[in-house]
């Protein structure tokens, strides 16, 4: 049997749900038998490839690029996973919703900011107006809530998915866990 | 047989309990460790049948009621757990969690909040509704406790056990439907009001919208357990 090919993806996060991905420790390896990286913040591949099994998508879409992205990643997946709470309800990032994006900039890099205060509009993604779940912009396939799950959540729910087992999300993680 | 029998015998998901009259049926599942969820309900308060998690089907009646304020009749077939039940208890977990700004894991509640653990054990994993991000304030000003709205579920606990038990009636609620806000006195700010500084309404809260402020983290377990104690002992006096 070929190996499947998983791809993971960072979008408006704090890096965390990867970190315990990781925290899986020697279980990789056992992973590793079954998986291949194929895209990743982990790995040094720049384009998402054309046809990945696995998506472990970490992050809610907070810019025109996280749009974008999120709706190449639909197209080229099998099964898409929104890993953690900010891809699943916006979490921490959507703190900024009620607030709106112009006052935010202003206030880190205008009102704070020493020298040259201007808000950054080269290079960076212009901000959507609200922060968003990803199932608001594409079909999820599995949610895994977690802020992050933990790396047992991982552990489990990627042998499932990979070895086609039932998958009961609740009895493993939940909303902050 | 006559209606007027004290004791009247009923069916809970097909098992035969018996219920004293006037009991609710949420009283006689729980007696008969039948789990009906529950979120506005709290022994030792007055229900008031507004979170609607508690909808049970009777036979013979085509409305879903609330288990919390219905009380049983003799021969009463009630369905605690259909597919129907599940769905909505879903989608009315789903309502509060768009309606403010539920962030679980930056919340002082986080792991000891019942809107939390009912997302959980109703298997809910995301919310397919649109979020509202409302703009809402957190009340600070009192100097032991603090009110944030972001977290309010409106299910009025705090409302009855200070209206019921403490007997100060400081909390209320403003405006309507979606717009409901709680509020103390005439909506004064928490500190400059008449409350007591007794507690009762940060242990009864379901979620981290009352809270204390000397928990740091997510470290604010609730002890709502007191009341029924406390109904015991004032009765006996």
């Amino acid at each position: 049997m070929s190996k499947l090919k998983l791809a993971t993806v960072w979008l408006d996060g704090c890096s965390g749900c990867h970190m315990s991905f990781l925290d899986m420790d020697e279980r990789l390896l056992e992973l590793a038998d079954l998986v291949d990286v194929v895209y990743s913040p982990l790995v040094d591949a720049k384009d998402y490839p054309e046809a990945v099994d696995i998506a472990l998508i970490e992050g809610a879409v907070a810019s025109v690029d996280d749009e974008k992205k999120i709706h190449k990643i639909r197209a080229h997946t099998k099964t898409l996973v929104a890993m953690g709470d900010c891809a699943i309800t916006g979490n921490v990032p959507s703190m900024r919703n009620p607030i709106g994006p112009e006052a935010i900039l202003n206030r880190a890099y205008v009102e704070n900011a020493s020298a040259q205060p201007q808000i950054p509009c080269v290079v960076v993604p212009k901000l959507l107006r609200t922060v968003r779940p990803i199932h608001e912009f594409v079909k999820v396939d599995v949610f895994l809530p977690g802020c992050p799950p933990s790396a047992n959540t991982f552990h489990a729910a990627l042998t499932a998915l990979a070895t086609s087992a039932p998958l009961d999300v609740a009895a493993l993680t939940r909303f902050g866990a | 047989m006559s209606e007027n029998v004290e004791v009247k015998t009923l069916t809970i998901d097909g098992h035969e309990v018996s219920a004293r009259r006037g009991q609710t049926i949420l009283e006689v599942a729980r007696e008969n460790n039948i789990s009906i969820p529950t979120l506005c309900h709290l022994d030792g308060l007055t229900d008031v049948g507004a979170c609607r998690l508690c909808l049970v089907e009777i036979a013979g009646v085509s409305k879903l009621l609330p288990s919390c304020v219905t009380t049983v009749y003799e021969g009463m077939e009630v369905h605690t757990d259909s597919e129907r039940l599940q769905k909505h208890r879903r989608t009315i977990l789903e309502l509060l969690f768009t309606e403010r700004n539920h962030i679980c894991s930056v919340c002082v509640a986080n792991g000891h909040c019942e809107l939390q653990s009912l997302a959980q054990s109703q298997g809910l994993t995301h919310v397919r509704l649109p979020y509202r991000n409302p703009d809402l304030s957190v009340d600070a000003s009192h100097e032991r406790f603090t009110l944030d709205h972001n977290r309010c579920i409106l299910c009025t606990r705090c409302v009855r056990v200070c209206a019921e038990i403490e007997g100060a009636h400081v909390w209320d609620v403003m405006g309507r439907g979606i717009n409901s806000l709680i509020i103390s006195d005439l909506h004064e700010n928490w500190g400059a009001s008449s409350c007591t500084r007794c507690g009762k309404c940060v242990q009864v809260c379901p979620t981290g919208a009352l809270f204390d402020k000397s928990k740091v983290g997510s470290e604010h377990p609730k002890y709502p357990d007191f009341l029924p104690y406390l109904n015991l002992m004032r009765e006996s006096q």
